[in-house]
Order: C-alpha cells, then structure tokens, then sequence
C-alpha cells in the first residue's frame, strides 16, 4: 500500500519561506491593535476586517498549500466563501432595511 | 483496515486532501452561522458592543493570536521536515505545536476565569443588568471562544496522533497524507481565531 | 484476496467476510452492504413515522377528541416531522441509492473513504435512536414541532435536548456522506467518463451532496445555541435577554429550504434515470437537465426566508425572497419539459417503475404549481400556516421524493437483490398509493385555502368533510404501501432470479451481475458513450424517407 506516488504533486515549500510568511502575519497582527488604538470610527470594523482577510489569504495560500494545489481546490473554496457572503448578504436584506 | 486497503488499490493524495478540504469548508460555514448571528446583532447594538469589548483584555487576545500564529508556522514546518526525511525534526515540531496549543488554551481559562470572578457569565445578576447588547455580546463571546477552544483541543489530539503516526512509520516520507490533513485542521483553527480577535478584541 | 477466485465469484449478498452474522453488515465497509443498512434502518424510522400520521389522521376524522388527547397530538406531529424529515425523506435516495449506485454508476468499486462512509451510518443510527431514546425519557417527547422554534423551545419542559442532539448527529452524518460523495465524483470516475457522460442521478447526487455540505452546518450550529441556551441560559435567542427569535428562523431555514432540495434533487435524478429507459429514447436536453440540478442546488440556497413571510420582516427583505422564489422555479419547469420531451416518440413500455415516475411528474407539478402560489406575497399572507402549506409540502415530498423513492425501490431492486418481484401486486399498490395520496392531500389544499390552521388539534364543523375525505384517503395510501412491502419482502426469497439488465438500462449498473459482485468491476471499465444513447431504437429520417 505505500508504495511511493508515480507523481508527487506535492509542493515542498522551504522553511525561510514559511518564516517569512509568519513574519507577515505578525506585521499584520501588529497594524491591526494599532489601528484598533486609534479612533477610526466607522472604519475600524472595515479596516480589521480586511487586514484579518489578507492575513488568512496567507495562511490559505502557503501554510496551507492552497496555491499549490489543484485548480479545482480554489474554485470549492471560493464556492464556500462566497456561500456564506451570500447567507450574510441576503439576511441583511431583513435587517438593513427594516 | 484491510478490506478498505482491498478496495483501494491505488494511492490518491490529492482526494484525501480534498475531502479534507471539503470538511474543512463545513467547519467554516459552521462558525459562519455564528458569525451572522454575531453580525446581526452588532448592527442592532452598535454601542453596546463597542462598551462591553471594553471589558476584554487586548493584551491577553495579542498573545494568544502571536501564540496561535506561531503554531501554524511549526506545524507547516513539519510538514516541510517530514517531505525531507527528517522524521525527529518534524516530530519535534508538532510537540512545540502542541506546546502552544496549551498555552493558548491555558491563557484562555485564565482570561474566563476572570470574567467569571468580575462577575460576568450567563446568569449571573451583573450581567442580568447589563443592557440587552451587552448580554448579547458576552452571550456570544462565551460561545465562539469556546468552541473554538473545543476546536484547539480536537485539534490537538489529531496532532498528538500525527506524532505517533511519525514515531511508528505510518507517516513517512513517501505517504504524509495524514499530516498534512492535521495541519490543514490546525490552521483552520488559526484563520478563525484571525476572525475573533478583531471582532470581539478590537472594537471598543 | 484481490486477484484470485476469478471464475465463480461470489455476489456482495453472500461473500465471504471476516466477521459472521450481523457483523458482517453492521461493520461493513462496502458500499453496497452500508446501502442495505440505510435503506432497513430507513424503513423502520419511515413505518414508524407512518404510523405517527395514519394517527394523526384518524384523530382529525371528528371535531373534538377522536382518539388521543391534545398535547399527544402534538408529540405525534412533532415526531412525525422530525422522523419523516431527518430519518426518511433526507437520507432516503442519496444515502440508500445513492450509496448502492453512485460507486457502480461511475464505474468505480467503492465511494474514496469507505471506512467514513460506515462512519456516516453509525451517526446516523445513533441519531435515530436518540430522537426514539427521547420519547421515553421523562419529560415526555418534544412537543416544538420539527421546526424547533424559539422561544418555544428555550422555555418548554419536554425532552427538547435529546431531539436537538439527534438533529445535529444526523446532520453530520449528513455532510460526511455529502463530502465523501463530491470526492468520488471527482476522483474515481472511470476513464472516459467525462462530466457530460455521467448519469443524471449523479448529477443530482452531485448537487446535493454541496448542499449538505455547505448548508447542513447553520442548522448544526443554531441548533447547537438552542441547546446551549436552554442549558446555560447563555443570551442568544431568547427575546428577555435582547435576543432575536426571528434570527432563529432565519438560521433554520437557512438550512432547511435547501433540505428540501436535498430531498427533491434526488427525485428528480431519479425520474431522468428512469424515464429514458422505459420510453426507449435518448434523454432531451441532457446538458441542461445536468445543469438545471446545479442551480437547482444554488437557487435554492437563496430562498429560504420565504417561510417567514408573516414574521414581520422588511418590505424589502419580502420583496427579494420573493423574486428568488420564482426563480427557483424556472429550473424545475426545465426539468418538467424535459421530460415530457423525453417521452414524445418513445416507445413507451409501461412498467412498475415507470408508473412511479409519471405519478411523481403529476404530483410534483401539483407541489410546484401550488408553491407558486406561496410564493406570492399577498396569496402567502392569506394561507400562511394553513392546510395549503402542508399539502403543497407533501405534494412535494411524498408526491414527489417518496414517490421517486418507490419508483428507484422497483427499478433498482432486481440489480439489489437479484431477483425480480411480481407485478400485479406492484401495480395494484402503485395505483391504491397514487389514489391514496391525492385522496389523501388534495383536500389539504382546499381546506388550507378556506382557512384551516395547521397543528391545531380540534377543527369547525364545516371542514368535517374534507377531514373525512383525507382521512380515508390515508388509509387508502397506507393499504397500498402494506401491498408494495410485502411484495418486495416475498420476493427476496421467492421471486425468479433477475437477469443482469432486465429493463435494457444503458448506465454502468446494468452491465454486472444481478446482485453485484463484491468489488463491482472486474476490471475498470473504459466509457465511450453517453448514459442514455437510445439511439438504435430511434427511426432514422433517412429510412423514414
């Protein structure tokens, strides 16, 4: 049974990549409770929550080989982002207009 | 084990990863729901939230945050020792993994145990008094947090097994398949908590 | 094991296995046995649920206590939702069919994670004993309706918790086979067999299987905060501690309107399976049935606050879920036309199976028309919580998916068990159920429409006749069931051994031996034609000429 793959799609990513990318998220981490302490207003919830998507792309993308993987794997996980966009969205239709 | 094996008679990393992948998807959708309650009920409460954030600790949610980053990076590291061969390496760097697991979760109860003594969980006459938006928020901060930490924990068992894996050579450097569906779990975990933090430390 | 005994292989029914007696089934990996356990487990939960309704029914024969006292006609509708949505009519095709047929549809000898596939049956099984376990433990049965609804179900002293963790452990059970299935598709089709060449119940199984996944865990979480809430008093849903219970609904049927295309998808797979078959002729429009399934699946998920018409949301939020709804529409329509197209210039050859499926065309058209009808703001409000709703409801799920469940029981049951039943029963059961049905539900929609509010337990005098009427009906429905299953249970042991393609099917399922062997294929087949090339039967226009 294990018999070794014919073709290993796997990527192998180097550890000074990987440490570079932490470095980003902590970067990211430290702007965030920056900005946070500051008063932005309105913009504190957008301005996190974007920083909170850029940092989970890098997760996705290289911790999780997601950029590595099968073009298939990109469209299920959009799939699954934009579904719960959508659930978001269309209960707001309720409650921002009411 | 062995009539699966029958049945399968060749190896396909890439759909094992992809029913993880599919799982994982389930597990996002499951904190969305939580998500849109949280949503919901922020825009009818926008002020009170913003005050009752004001009861949690940034410093605590920072380190935590640091702790849960910096697993990810170790447990992606493995992965990297396990491709190479190094089988020792990687085991040791699912154990620091682990490690931080603890810490973050020992930093948790810490942090609840002190809500708890302010006087401030479910029920409790203090909260009872407290506006309808600010029962709302520690109502959903005590449930997102933790099942996220129930989250932490489970996914500290499918690591401790990975390193058992590792240790008898049922993970190898030809088949790490079930490494990499732990990591993929773990950091699952770590892009949620990259969610929390801003929602509920970061807003007041 | 893999390579010897070639010759006189044993079927999946008598192969020998490491364990003996029931082990061999309970603890089964194989595709085909874990088929067998969801469709006997199934049965118990839908006879049993049945039950529930005939009673139900016998209760509203009179005005005023016939036979039970109220709050036990609450626990029988609660009961009779919740076993015939999560324990029947959810897992019924894809995991019964679905299971037997997806591995051998595609050309493949197992689903890719058998051992979570059993895994998915196991969960299943404990939910279901569960919601039994909970009607006896004291605090009596749950009494909120399927639904769940808050606040209802924070305050009540019935077993609330027990039923809610059944849910949640089906659901899961759920999504498994849902995620197990999408990576069979991807993964284990057989060579040349490209999207466009697979099966439509495939495609269906396909489709559905993304909506378990991706809706399956919002009813897994709010039913999760219910249980939280009424054991911790945590403030999430309840209205005295600033929670919102119309939330609540909008997270239940966020999963539970596409339940229904869960239910309905593979009915509808179902029907494009079978009809091609009987009426000798290439499906029409392929293509875009396949995708009709897909949107299906994807339209659906955006229509779920349909149900709440009533609660006092904004005119805006009505007005958007209104529109979808009429679109959810267009794709069904799709399938409808289809269908018919299918058969014009067939060579239409009546058989049992067949039967099922123009009942389920007449009946699911009755559902979908009648859907239509709630769809529309005004006519909503007016049969909101009536009888119209639950008789479009099972126009649609028994008329529809119940009735695809038969017709796939007496398409499929000579390659299941391999033997054939006898047809006269078959027919005269297919004819009481049909006449049954509509007896049965027909009167629901007139009642509904004069105002007859659903669960209540006494009725006016002046809708005694159409209770009447519906009541016989259910015993009509109920007879023709009684004849179908002991038919099918006879010839288990009695009927003539079935031949390998007894109704001349093109797909993959057909071309092994009547019960399959355990691995399925010999050697992976090789595809090069469509599903349902009929076209030898077809007249060409040149010889017409």
């Amino acid at each position: 049974m294990s018999q070794p793959e014919e073709q290993h799609t796997q990527h192998s990513i180097s550890y000074g990549r990987y440490i570079l990318i932490w470095l980003g998220l902590l970067a990211f981490t430290g702007i965030t409770v920056t900005l946070a302490g500051i008063d932005l207003g309105r913009w504190v919830i957008i301005t996190s929550l974007v920083i909170a998507s850029v940092k989970s792309l890098l997760v996705l993308n290289i911790f999780m080989h997601l950029k590595f993987e099968d073009k298939m794997f990109k469209i299920f996980a959009l799939v699954a982002v934009a579904t719960l966009t959508i659930f978001i969205t269309l209960t707001f239709f309720d409650y921002a207009f009411y | 084990m062995t009539t699966a094996a029958a049945t399968h008679t060749h190896r396909d990393d890439v759909g094992s990863r992809m029913g993880m992948w599919l799982f994982l998807f389930t597990e996002l959708i499951l904190f969305g729901g939580l998500f849109i309650v949280y949503a919901v009920y922020r825009f009818k409460f926008p002020e009170q939230f913003q005050l009752a954030a004001r009861e949690l600790d940034t410093l605590v949610g920072t380190v935590n945050t640091i702790i849960l980053l910096t697993s990810s990076l170790t447990v992606a590291m493995s992965i990297t020792a396990i491709q190479q061969g190094k089988k020792h390496l990687s085991m040791m760097l699912i154990g620091i993994t682990i490690i931080f697991a603890l810490a973050f979760l020992v930093n948790k109860y810490f942090e609840w145990s002190h809500k708890i003594s302010i006087g401030i969980y479910p029920q409790s006459p203090e909260l009872l008094n407290k506006p309808p938006g600010e029962i709302l928020y520690f109502g959903l901060y005590y449930v997102m947090t933790g099942l996220h930490a129930l989250h932490v924990i489970i996914g500290m068992v499918v690591l401790a097994f990975s390193m058992v894996f590792i240790a008898t050579g049922k993970i190898n450097q030809q088949s790490y398949v079930k490494l990499e569906a732990g990591g993929l779990y773990w950091h699952l975990v770590d892009i949620i908590w990259i969610f929390l933090f801003p929602l509920f430390y970061l807003i007041s | 094991m893999t390579t010897v005994a070639r010759t006189p292989e044993p079927d999946y029914l008598h192969a020998q296995t490491n364990r003996k007696g029931i082990g061999a089934w309970i603890f089964s990996t194989d595709h085909k046995r874990i088929g067998i356990l969801y469709l006997v487990s199934m049965l118990v939960f839908f006879i049993a649920a049945v039950t529930f309704g005939v009673l139900m029914r016998l209760e509203m024969l009179t005005p005023g206590k016939t036979i039970m006292q109220p709050q036990t006609y609450n626990t029988f509708f609660t009961l009779h939702g919740i076993m015939m949505i999560f324990l029947f009519i959810i897992p019924g095709l894809p995991a019964v069919f679905g299971n037997f047929l997806l591995p051998l549809m595609i050309g493949a000898k197992d689903v890719f994670f058998p051992r979570l596939n059993l895994f998915s049956w196991w969960l299943f099984i404990t939910g279901g004993l569960l919601a039994l376990v909970s009607l006896f433990l004291p605090g009596g049965p749950a009494d909120t309706g399927w639904t769940f609804y808050v606040p209802y179900s924070i305050r009540t002293t019935t077993n609330v918790i027990p039923a809610l963790m059944a849910a949640f452990i089906l659901g899961f059970s759920s999504i498994l086979t849902g995620l197990n299935f999408i990576t069979t598709i991807h993964r284990m089709r057989a060579p040349g067999m490209d999207w466009f060449k697979m099966p439509l119940f495939i495609w269906s199984l396909y489709s559905t299987a993304w909506i378990q996944i991706l809706a399956t865990p919002i009813i897994g979480i709010t039913l999760l905060l219910v249980t939280i809430e009424r054991l911790f008093g945590v403030g999430i849903f309840d209205p005295t501690l600033g929670g919102d219970p119309v939330l609540y609904q909008h997270l239940f049927w966020i999963y539970s309107h596409p339940a229904v295309y869960i239910v309905i998808l593979p009915g509808l797979g179902v029907v494009s399976e079978i009809l091609p078959v009987f009426a000798r002729r290439t499906i029409f429009g392929y293509k875009v049935i396949a995708y009709s399934s897909l949107s299906i699946a994807f339209i659906g998920s955006l229509v779920w606050a349909h149900h709440m018409f009533t609660v006092g949301m904004s005119n805006t939020g009505m007005f958007i879920f209104s529109l979808l709804t009429f679109l959810v529409s267009i794709p069904s329509a799709i399938k409808v036309f289809n269908w018919i197209a299918t058969l014009y210039k067939g060579s239409i050859k009546i058989e049992v199976p067949f039967l099922f499926v123009l009942a389920f065309i007449f009946q699911f058209s009755i559902g979908g028309l009648t859907g239509l009808m709630l769809g529309v703001l005004s006519v909503n409000i007016h049969v909101q919580d009536t009888y119209f709703v639950v008789g479009h409801f099972h126009y649609v799920m028994f008329g529809g998916t119940g009735f695809g469940l038969f017709a796939a029981m007496h398409y499929w049951f000579p390659k299941i068990f391999g033997r054939m039943y006898k047809n006269v029963p078959a027919f005269v059961g297919w004819l009481l159920m049909t006449i049954g049905l509509n007896l049965l539900y027909f009167p629901f929609l007139i009642m509904g429409y004069m105002g007859m509010p659903r669960r209540y337990y006494d009725y006016l005098p002046q809708f005694q006749t159409y209770h009447v009427i519906s009541t016989v009906g259910s015993w009509v429905l109920v007879l023709g069931i009684i004849i179908i299953f002991v038919n099918l249970i006879l010839s288990l042991k009695k009927g003539a051994k079935a031949p390998m393609n007894p109704w001349g099917g093109k797909t993959l399922e057909w071309t092994v031996a009547s019960p399959p062997p355990v691995e399925n294929f010999h050697e992976i087949p090789i595809v090069e034609k469509g599903p349902y090339d009929y076209s030898e039967y077809e007249i060409k226009p040149e010889i017409a000429k």
